[in-house]
């Protein structure tokens, strides 16, 4: 309904100053996708409705029904939060190998490599937001859900020491169910490595924004998620270390309300603030702004 | 002490999944063990200051002949109702957050930290969640890399996952010829890889979460000898304390009360001498050479190995 589109719940200055760049760079980021064809349709995963493709993208990947943000890849992340054309990749062609020499791991990496474009689960380089420059990477769920390996491991630390040697913030959108059981242990020593470079690069002054999204789970949630200046999550984003159906197999109980959300999370105390995708962008900046 | 890296073989011709069995035996012993037999004194200190007393840890100042150390463990039960008390070594955000508090302790007073690994996991309970499980293992995992003080992690028993890298994160890491450690249980693994958890013995193959294979691998630095037999429990016993195992050889009841006693399984640091000596003495030899050789570097350089270390990884 048109009167729907003037509510807007109280805004804080700092969001209030983002709407209208955001305004502008709404069109500007959508004009840049691929043109959906007419008479695409998709369903949302939470209220069940059938959405045209069209209104699912202008509302920022987000169900217009609900608000439930879908899952959304990694350059498309890029560039709804980064200005126009603003984004360079760096190591665009770090791959791993097979530490446990896992049976078909290759070839199924290969498949995701020619399905989704990226050499492995994370997309990382340098862009601006609204001007600043920063260090930026994004997950992506439909590699192998987000997991980390020996590639994304590497390819977060480079973009931790790189933003270090050239002063650059780092945000990152953390979306993973955790580590990647086909490389084992290897798997396990990456929490380490991309922490430590996390606090080298902190004793350095640098600002690191992680931005949790659905899901964050395991080695993941264990290491980087939860070593930002701020943290930031996304509404409704599955954020938790052990995975919910363990824990209820563990503790053999109902669990609560909302458990493992990011409401929860920051009811809790781990989470700074969660950002709705349309106030990213000002959100993002103003903490730039500030902490520069 | 026979180190394996020079055989390049294991002292028992076991597979995988025995070796998975030893780490998790019953009979193994535990960090309050080897803190009690290795060094000439130890000081229990509690707390996290923020929340409460983690018994899954056990944690303090211990003195190595003319040398003070911090010392952490994961500590195990012996027992059922010792594993009660200890959550059966998993630890609470707490334990994590104790340990966190006693490593910047030893790196304000310049005191080489020893830590000893041996947990299924960290605690995946709904209040570990609550209290912010990820949050406490990733501020180890941070804190760990800024310590100018010497590191030495030594997996016991088990070494699961990022419940004991929390602990791990050393300049040396050592395991015992028959722990194991992993990104997860070899069941969880064939579970979620295989969709079928029976396949554990398979998946602990797989996996290379043995010593020797870890020593190959470049992700361990020395694996430590076991010259003694692990006692057998018998079945019977097994079964009263765990619950899980299928029971054959069956002992009388009236026995199973005696035989559990006689196992002095109820006091809470409890090492059995005759066995523990010989190994306890070795691996002290082996820890205060690792001193030894670190007390010749700088701050920075052993930060600087640390760092690299993880780097390679």
């Amino acid at each position: 309904m048109l009167r729907d589109k003037f509510k807007r719940p109280a805004v804080t200055e700092a969001e209030n100053t983002g709407r209208e760049e955001q305004r502008a760079g709404k069109e500007n980021w959508q004009e840049i996708l691929p043109q959906v064809p007419d008479g695409m349709f998709r369903k949302c995963g939470s209220c069940k409705k059938i959405l045209y493709e069209k209104d699912v993208r202008d509302n920022w990947y987000c169900c217009p029904k609900c608000g439930t943000g879908f899952r959304i890849d990694p350059l498309t992340r890029i560039r709804m939060t980064a200005d126009v054309h603003s984004f360079q990749e760096w190591d665009a062609d770090l791959c791993g190998g097979n530490p446990l020499d896992f049976p078909e791991y290759e070839e199924k990496l290969e498949q995701l490599r020619a399905k989704t474009g990226l050499a492995d689960a994370v997309l990382t380089g340098t862009a601006a937001i609204r001007g600043i420059p920063v260090a930026i990477g994004a997950m992506s769920a439909d590699f192998l859900m987000g997991s980390m390996g020996w590639a994304v491991g590497e390819r977060l630390t480079r973009l931790i020491e790189r933003a270090e040697t050239e002063a650059l913030p780092v945000i990152l959108f953390c979306c993973s169910g955790g580590a990647r059981m086909q490389e084992g242990i290897v798997s396990l020593m990456q929490m380490a490595k991309i922490s430590q470079a996390l606090q080298r690069y902190s004793e350095h002054g640098g600002l690191y924004i992680p931005v949790l999204t659905d899901p964050t789970m395991g080695g993941v949630t264990a290491s980087f998620a939860m070593l930002g200046d701020v943290i930031l999550a996304e509404p409704g984003a599955m954020i938790g270390f052990a995975g919910a159906r363990v824990i209820r197999q563990t503790i053999g109980q109902k669990l609560p309300e909302g458990f493992q959300s990011a409401e929860f999370l920051q009811k809790h105390g781990f989470i700074d603030r969660i950002v709705k995708r349309d106030q990213m962008r000002g959100t993002l900046s103003f903490l730039l702004r500030s902490s520069g | 002490m026979a180190q394996l890296e020079e055989t390049g073989k294991c002292t028992q011709e076991v597979s995988a999944w025995d070796q998975v069995q030893a780490a998790r035996s019953m009979t193994r012993p535990v960090s309050g063990d080897y803190i009690s037999t290795v060094f000439d004194r130890f000081l229990e200190l509690h707390g996290d200051r923020l929340y409460g007393d983690d018994r899954a840890v056990i944690a303090g100042v211990a003195q190595l002949g003319d040398r003070y150390v911090t010392v952490i463990g994961e500590q195990k039960g012996r027992s059922a109702k010792e594993n009660k008390v200890r959550n059966f070594g998993m630890p609470n955000p707490e334990g994590y957050r104790k340990a966190l508090r006693l490593m910047k302790q030893a790196e304000k007073f310049g005191r080489p930290i020893i830590l000893f690994v041996d947990t299924p996991g960290a605690f995946c309970g709904v209040e570990a969640e609550e209290r912010g499980q990820g949050e406490a293992i990733a501020r180890n995992l941070f804190e760990l890399a800024g310590f100018t003080v010497p590191v030495l992690s030594i997996i016991i028993g088990e070494g699961g996952s990022g419940g004991a890298l929390a602990l791990a994160m050393a300049n040396e890491v050592w395991m015992l010829e028959n722990s194991v450690y992993s990104i997860l249980s070899p069941e969880g693994f064939a579970a979620i890889l295989w969709k079928n958890g029976k396949r554990a013995a398979e998946a602990a193959e797989v996996m290379k979460m043995t010593a020797v294979e870890l020593k190959k691998l470049g992700v361990i630095d020395k694996v430590l000898a076991e010259s003694e037999e692990l006692e057998e429990v018998p079945e019977q016993e097994q079964a009263e304390l765990t619950g899980k195992q299928k029971t054959k050889n069956l002992l009388p009841k009236n026995q199973v009360a005696t035989a559990q006693k006689e196992r002095k399984a109820d006091t809470l640091i409890t090492a059995d001498r005759a066995r523990m000596d010989s190994l306890a003495q070795r691996l002290r030899a082996e820890i205060e050479g690792f001193l030894e050789r670190y007390e010749k570097k700088s701050g920075e350089e052993i930060r600087e190995e640390r760092y690299q270390k993880f780097r390679r990884m």
